[in-house]
């Protein structure tokens, strides 16, 4: 192979004046981090929302349940940040258009509500399958001691639901990070941006993306270890993963 | 607002769209996720093989890929693959590869992580009297595997494998990154040689839904079927 190997370059500075090549991943790493938690939280809270009215007793709570996951799950995510990106401004009132394009760090706010609403679907999906792997007894009994609907999934079915799809949950926050890697089509640097741009101004390929690939690990590697405690810690006794 | 939607612009580029980008994407998901299937299940047998080294191998390649965002390994393909290629054919330097051909490569590299993950499921579905009585048939390994094994497997975990074959269907819209004229591509092409945003990205979006809708009514009325046989 005839490619010049020089794994000193992450020492030397960026064209960008803001410190070293590393300084340039590890801030993009940062971002990734940012978008990352950020759209984890729109995901999870609009995909509860989503997921318990996909199991509510009310044929319009399902139908808008069924429609909202298709609706976020039958188009590529690099679409739907397309439509917030471009499309959206254009379709709003002008005022209101103008305003959302001139937003300070756009693809910022864009990725991270793109990339959640994406994933939202996801997590609804799984709650659903979590509310529905409860024995029919629970939602019965809740009813019986006299709670009404909202008391008897804030104190019975999601408290046991949640804790029965922290697996699948765990990968798909694994999912949300690496997806906000698709914004770098929206001009947002985070770690794979950053790779990217360290690549076309130090054209040393295989160092930047090395080390982009050795962050993503890592992090892959600290949330499987920190998911596994918080599993072991809210495991529902009398199951099989519980104690 | 929608007041000056130029649906004229879409009429325009339909040609272009489907015959040089619905083609690029259509053949692409096919190619990788036949070419993801076949790796992906070679993967699966690595791993069930029951000897160490091979199962190890096989698993951190899984975790390895699964771990990494599609965006990234396309990258490191579209760089890597010319370096391979002159590795193999001995040539003096990287030889150059096609956009085609390079993102192909990525796409059954990337998918046979997931799918293996599907046929390992699949293949542990099947219950332990099976193999069982394949080798007291006297079926070689080989044989068990392809007569008794690996249908069924393929058979139960139908439903799944497409679901993922519709994912990877959007997936391919990330080739976008190499400017490559796949679906997405030829419609941000003309979008922004026509400076009509707008409705092309809308048309697309509404291109790619109604496309992975119908696949998925496809697979849910699949699955019911199999339901019911079994």
């Amino acid at each position: 192979m005839n490619y010049n190997w020089n794994w000193g370059i992450f020492f030397q500075p960026n064209p960008m004046g803001t410190g070293t090549y590393l300084d340039m991943l590890l801030s993009g790493l940062a971002l990734t981090l940012k978008t990352a938690a950020l759209a984890w939280v729109i995901a999870l809270i609009t995909g509860s929302i989503v997921g318990v009215m996909r199991t509510l007793p009310s044929k319009g709570a399902n139908w808008f349940g069924f429609a909202y996951v298709e609706f976020f799950r039958n188009m590529p995510l690099l679409v739907q940040l397309f439509l917030w990106f471009f499309v959206l401004p254009e379709l709003l009132p002008k005022a209101a258009g103008l305003w959302l394009k001139q937003l300070p760090n756009a693809p910022f706010w864009t990725a991270a509500i793109g990339v959640g609403l994406f994933m939202s679907a996801r997590v609804a999906v799984q709650l659903q399958a979590g509310i529905g792997s409860l024995p029919r007894g629970q939602r019965m009994a809740a009813t019986a001691l006299g709670l009404t609907t909202v008391q008897g999934y804030r104190y019975v079915l999601l408290p046991m639901a949640f804790r029965i799809i922290l697996p699948p949950l765990t990968s798909e926050f694994l999912n949300t990070i690496k997806n906000t890697a698709v914004a770098i089509t929206i001009g947002l640097l985070e770690l794979t941006g950053q790779a990217r741009s360290m690549q076309e101004f130090s054209f040393q390929v295989f160092e930047a993306f090395t080390a982009a690939t050795i962050l993503y690990l890592l992090v892959n590697a600290v949330v499987v270890t920190a998911m596994r405690f918080l599993e072991r810690w809210v495991a529902i006794p009398g199951y099989i993963t519980g104690k | 607002m929608l007041g000056n939607f130029d649906f004229d612009v879409i009429r325009r580029a339909l040609p272009y769209l489907f015959y040089e980008g619905m083609t690029f994407t259509l053949t692409l998901t096919a190619l990788a996720a036949l070419g993801g299937l076949v790796f992906g299940t070679a993967l699966a047998l690595m791993r069930l093989s029951g000897l160490k080294l091979l199962g190890r191998i096989a698993g951190l390649y899984v975790d390895f890929m699964r771990s990494l965002p599609l965006v990234l390994v396309i990258f490191w393909f579209y760089f890597l693959v010319p370096y391979i290629g002159q590795w193999l054919t001995g040539a003096s330097r990287p030889i150059s590869v096609g956009a085609f051909a390079s993102s192909l490569i990525t796409f059954i590299m990337f998918e046979a992580a997931y799918f293996s993950e599907i046929m390992r499921a699949g293949i542990q579905s099947i219950s332990r009297g099976q193999p069982a009585a394949a080798s007291a048939l006297g079926l070689t390994y080989a044989q068990t595997m392809r007569y008794v094994v690996l249908p069924q497997a393929f058979r139960n975990m139908l439903p799944v494998l497409i679901t993922q074959t519709i994912v990877l269907f959007q997936d391919t819209s990330l080739v976008y990154v190499l400017s490559i004229t796949d679906f997405l591509g030829a419609a941000s092409k003309v979008a922004q040689r026509d400076g009509r945003l707008v409705e092309m990205y809308l048309f697309a979006a509404i291109v790619y839904f109604t496309i992975s809708c119908i696949a998925s009514f496809g697979v849910r009325r699949l699955q019911s079927r199999i339901a019911i046989i079994r």
